[in-house]
């Protein structure tokens, strides 16, 4: 499997040949994701919110959430592809719904987990409901929303390749050219920069939990 | 357009033949049980094993997160070439291959997890009445983790079901032929055909998991929980 010509596993030559591709896939693929998951989260911190003020909303929001999810990736795109049509949206829509559930269920049992004595003694210290959750509530919660964006990215990250079968671009249009051509030096482009780019977003990730929350560190965790 | 899905699975030859609804559902099916096994088959056991030995917690969070960085399209993609170069073929093997990867560190983690998470009072005191460290773990530690032992197969076989549509785009002749097909010929009554058969059986598939996880734990009402994968 040296790489010298095009039927080797990867041939250097169309990598060199081809960078300035390569790049913009990059640029499309992050796009997509950093996209669906920022909606993603501005929608489930709006559910979550709601399922923590009204209680018997989370079995409804989250049982729905958890059914989208179920749905293959493939088959929702293909649901959506003849009411939206191949463009971003059909692609957001169906990458949106994906990180519902992941956040949705989160956040709520993030925010849930924080002790009560806390919250007694934030009431005690006289803050107002919306005060507690900003400055209490959301700090302590922050390693699970941070574990849940960790999720929900590395997630994303894998559907956009599947998005780019329905030509949105990313690394997943070098997939279904290569395997369409039986050309495997694009394949391997393609799947090869999509984990990287999954466990390169999955590393910034776990250094925004450290500097989010420095009193994790103070504190070690120890083994039960 | 629901006009022409209906148009479309109501007509009796869009049934038969190799590629039909019955036998790409079947085919699908088929290979989503086998890649379920052979799964279950490599993961389960050390997972058991390191579970009792209370050891590998850092191997279980590696596998985890490995598992859920690797796109399945790229390492379905990625077995393709991998497949034809040793003679394999196309089709059945490459998905094959890559859906049981896929499938491996959800069952791995859960069944890890379940099994380490009995409570040690409880291990200590059927050792006490003399069990064998074989009975041990069939009569006292599989029954009390398998709520998330089951937690774990199934997350991996809905995964499974998900991923095989994908197989299509190597060959493989199962649902997801037609929603490929449908993509290539423009053809929306496919398209919907495939996309509504598959979320049918994942759909199908979970509620069993449903019914059979409250058959096999009477005494505890099963959890459908996404963050057994993610505490740290």
């Amino acid at each position: 499997m040296i790489a010298t010509d095009k039927d080797s596993f990867i041939w250097w030559d169309w990598v060199g040949r081809h960078t300035a591709q390569i790049q913009s896939a990059t640029y499309e693929h992050l796009r997509l994701t950093l996209l669906a998951v920022a909606i993603g989260f501005a929608v489930s911190l709006v559910l979550s919110a709601v399922c923590l003020r009204f209680r018997w909303t989370f079995t409804p929001i989250a049982g729905f959430a958890g059914l989208l999810y179920t749905i293959p990736s493939l088959a929702l795109f293909a649901f959506l592809l003849p009411i939206t049509g191949f463009n971003t949206l059909t692609a957001e829509i169906g990458l949106v719904s994906y990180t519902l559930a992941i956040f949705v269920r989160n956040i709520v049992a993030g925010v849930e987990s924080v002790s009560p004595a806390v919250i007694d003694a934030a009431d005690g210290m006289g803050l107002t409901r919306l005060r507690r959750l900003a400055t209490v509530d959301v700090p302590l919660a922050a390693p699970a929303i941070v574990a849940a964006l960790r999720i929900a990215t590395v997630t994303t990250v894998g559907l956009v390749t599947v998005t780019g079968l329905i030509g949105q671009g990313g690394y997943g249009s070098f997939i279904e050219s290569g395997l369409s051509r039986n050309f495997s030096t694009e394949i391997v482009v393609g799947g090869g920069l999509s984990i990287v780019m999954a466990v390169a977003l999955d590393a910034v990730l776990v250094g925004v939990e450290r500097i989010a929350t420095p009193w994790t560190r103070a504190r070690p965790r120890r083994g039960t | 357009m629901f006009r022409a899905f209906v148009d479309y699975v109501t007509v009796a030859s869009h049934w038969s033949g190799t590629s039909g609804i019955a036998h790409r559902t079947e085919e699908h099916l088929r290979l989503s049980g086998a890649v379920v096994l052979a799964a279950a088959v490599i993961a389960l056991p050390p997972a058991f094993w390191l579970g009792r030995a209370r050891r590998g917690g850092f191997l279980a969070q590696s596998v985890v997160n490995v598992g859920r960085a690797v796109p399945s399209l790229a390492i379905l993609a990625l077995l393709f070439p991998i497949s034809l170069r040793f003679g394999f073929g196309l089709g059945f093997w490459p998905t094959f291959a890559a859906l049981v990867i896929l499938a491996i560190p959800p069952m791995f983690t859960n069944a890890y997890t379940g099994i380490r998470s009995v409570d040690p009072s409880v291990v200590d005191a059927s050792q006490g009445m003399g069990m064998r460290p074989f009975e041990v773990l069939t009569r006292v530690e599989i029954p009390s983790g398998l709520t998330l032992i089951m937690t774990g197969v199934r997350i991996a076989t809905l995964q499974v079901i998900a991923t095989a549509t994908l197989g299509a785009y190597v060959g493989f002749n199962g649902l997801g032929s037609f929603i490929n097909e449908g993509f290539r010929q423009r053809d929306d009554a496919k398209l919907l055909t495939g996309a509504v058969a598959v979320a049918l059986c994942a759909l199908v598939v979970d509620l069993v998991f449903g019914v059979v996880a409250r058959r096999v734990t009477p005494w505890r009402a099963p959890e459908i929980n996404l963050r057994k994968e993610s505490e740290s």
